[in-house]
């Protein structure tokens, strides 16, 4: 009991990064029907810059770690979401309205080039952050085995669903998000009702990098390490959290990110550590076969 | 004011390399209704489409009260004040009605959202029961009343609709016309409508042309239109036109 409660907190907290790269995924491939392929290493990238800001901020003898945490959050979003809008532009943009595979074949070489770059630029090894916000509330204890909630746990959870609840707003309630809708469900209709698609895609990666962002500095929080290839591994678990939940569909991609991630840590304390990945997959795997449309999606029939 | 509203200029457009448009002379006068009738494949929903630069048009030039919108963008273009209904309606079908609404009112940023959500409700009074329910489950004739009323919402100086009266039961069809001519008689409304009934658009318009095969073949009032020989021959007295015709005076 003591371990499976440990356990579901750490799942959860996994899960909420995954969640958060994983609405990335879902909703440039609701609005275009492509896989960002590089929206992982978009979010590798950001990590990197929370640590240059985190590094940056420290050189300047900013002491406060919550000063230090929203400076860095709005840093990281900002230049993130520019890296966002930028492979959007240059690698995307183009290529609308050529034949199919062509948007994924750049989002591959993009993938390629923003791993290669950072690892020319920052070097290949791991960079460490020096570790902060540490410690945390046991929540009980017995016989010796103490379940903790660390507080870097609560700071993921808590700014997770803030970001999720403010997103939720933004798609169901405001006019952008309805323009975002708009242009998901028939591009053309909304250009006939005046709304301006390119720029609404643009919003789509921007907003999808903003929220990878904020993942990365979490990540970064988290594990207090990360590597030039960080983009490969959480980007497909993402990929996958957005499958599993129904891809086009926002709350499956939470749902399919929180499973993943409990999966993961279960089969980690309960089996083994190695096999992890596989277990996740495998759950993919199993669920796809049942569901082909994922937990959430829906099947592709409409009434005409 | 002389100046039409719309204007076409021997208009052509393309599907590759097959031509849809050939050389397209049309005007839409402020305060007309002017219909476009022809058989399915003509190139009648392609016109309306081309309007608004989707395909764009290869040759010739299309203005709108006096700015040529040839080739500016599809958003640029209905921002200026041209609303259509398109073929197929396409309503957004994972969206609320009210939501449909309000994405026709988008390019106002919702400024005159409550009184033209009244205006549209009282010209289609099935909508306000159904403003909650989600576009997609609706019937085809409610569909349609939606697309004309989204469209509506822009406050559009000229209204584009494209075959209002598809698929749709005769009685639901009498009233999307009655609803159409209220609009431009009692509003002034210029309406561009594009009919494969056309006995029913003819009757409703002022003027028309005919579309064969992407030219125009033949236009003027829709009186001496109804009154034509050819006309009657080829789109009033074949296929489904007498019906109308009939069906018209016995369900009213």
């Amino acid at each position: 009991m003591d371990v499976f409660v440990q356990q579901l907190i750490n799942g959860l907290t996994l899960g909420s990064i995954y969640g958060l790269i994983a609405i990335g995924y879902t909703m440039v491939f609701g609005i275009i029907g492509m896989v960002n392929f590089a929206h992982g290493d978009v979010f590798m990238v950001s990590t990197f810059i929370a640590l240059i800001s985190f590094l940056g901020l420290t050189a300047l003898g900013i002491s406060s770690v919550a000063l230090a945490f929203l400076l860095v959050l709005i840093v990281t979003m900002a230049l993130t979401a520019l890296w966002g809008f930028s492979v959007e532009r240059i690698a995307y943009r183009p290529l609308r309205g050529s034949f199919r595979l062509a948007p994924l074949i750049s989002a591959i070489g993009v993938s390629i080039f923003l791993s290669n770059f950072v690892q020319v630029a920052q070097g290949a090894r791991n960079k460490a952050l020096p570790s902060m916000l540490d410690g945390g509330l046991t929540l009980f204890e017995r016989d010796g085995y103490a379940v903790t909630l660390s507080y870097k746990q609560i700071l993921i959870m808590a700014v997770t669903s803030v970001l999720l609840l403010g997103f939720w707003y933004l798609v169901q309630r405001t006019p952008f998000g309805r323009a975002q809708r708009a242009c998901e469900q028939d591009r053309k209709m909304a250009a006939l009702l005046g709304i301006d698609v390119d720029r609404t895609i643009s919003l789509t990666f921007v907003l999808g990098a903003v929220l990878a962002a904020v993942a990365g500095l979490l990540y970064l929080l988290y594990y207090g390490v990360v590597s030039f290839s960080d983009g490969f591994v959480p980007g497909v678990k993402a990929f996958t959290a957005a499958v599993l939940g129904g891809i086009g569909s926002l709350p499956g991609a939470v749902i399919g990110g929180l499973i993943i991630g409990l999966i993961e840590t279960f089969w980690s304390a309960y089996f083994s550590i190695e096999y992890k990945d596989v277990a996740a997959f495998s759950i993919l795997a199993i669920v796809l076969i049942f569901m082909p449309s994922g937990l959430l999606g829906r099947a592709e029939v409409e009434k005409v | 004011m002389n100046a039409p509203l719309l204007s076409l200029r021997g208009v052509s457009a393309y599907y590759g390399s097959v031509a849809a448009l050939r050389g397209v002379d049309l005007d839409v006068n402020e305060g007309e209704i002017v219909t476009l009738i022809g058989a399915n494949g003509a190139g009648k929903s392609t016109l309306m489409m081309t309007v608004f630069g989707a395909p764009r048009a290869r040759s010739g030039t299309i203005a709108f009260a006096g700015e040529d919108i040839t080739a500016r963008p599809t958003h640029a273009i209905a921002r200026l004040g041209l609303a259509q209904s398109p073929e197929g309606r396409r309503v957004f079908p994972r969206m609320s009605v009210q939501e449909n609404l309000q994405m026709g009112a988008a390019l106002h940023g919702g400024r005159y959202f409550g009184q033209d959500l009244e205006k549209v409700c009282t010209l289609f009074p099935r909508l306000k029961e159904r403003l909650n329910q989600r576009a997609g489950t609706m019937s085809g004739g409610e569909q349609q009343m939606l697309a004309i009323g989204r469209a509506l919402m822009s406050r559009p100086r000229l209204l584009m609709l494209d075959e209002p009266s598809l698929g749709l039961a005769p009685l639901v069809v009498k009233q999307i016309f009655s609803a159409i001519s209220a609009l431009n008689r009692e509003e002034g409304m210029t309406i561009f409508l594009v009919e494969q009934n056309a006995y029913h658009a003819l009757k409703l318009a002022h003027r028309g042309s005919v579309l064969v095969n992407g030219r125009i073949t033949l236009s003027g009032p829709a009186r001496a239109l109804l009154d034509d020989p050819s006309i009657k021959a080829a789109y009033l007295e074949g296929g489904h036109a007498p019906t109308a015709s009939v069906g018209e005076g016995v369900q009213a």
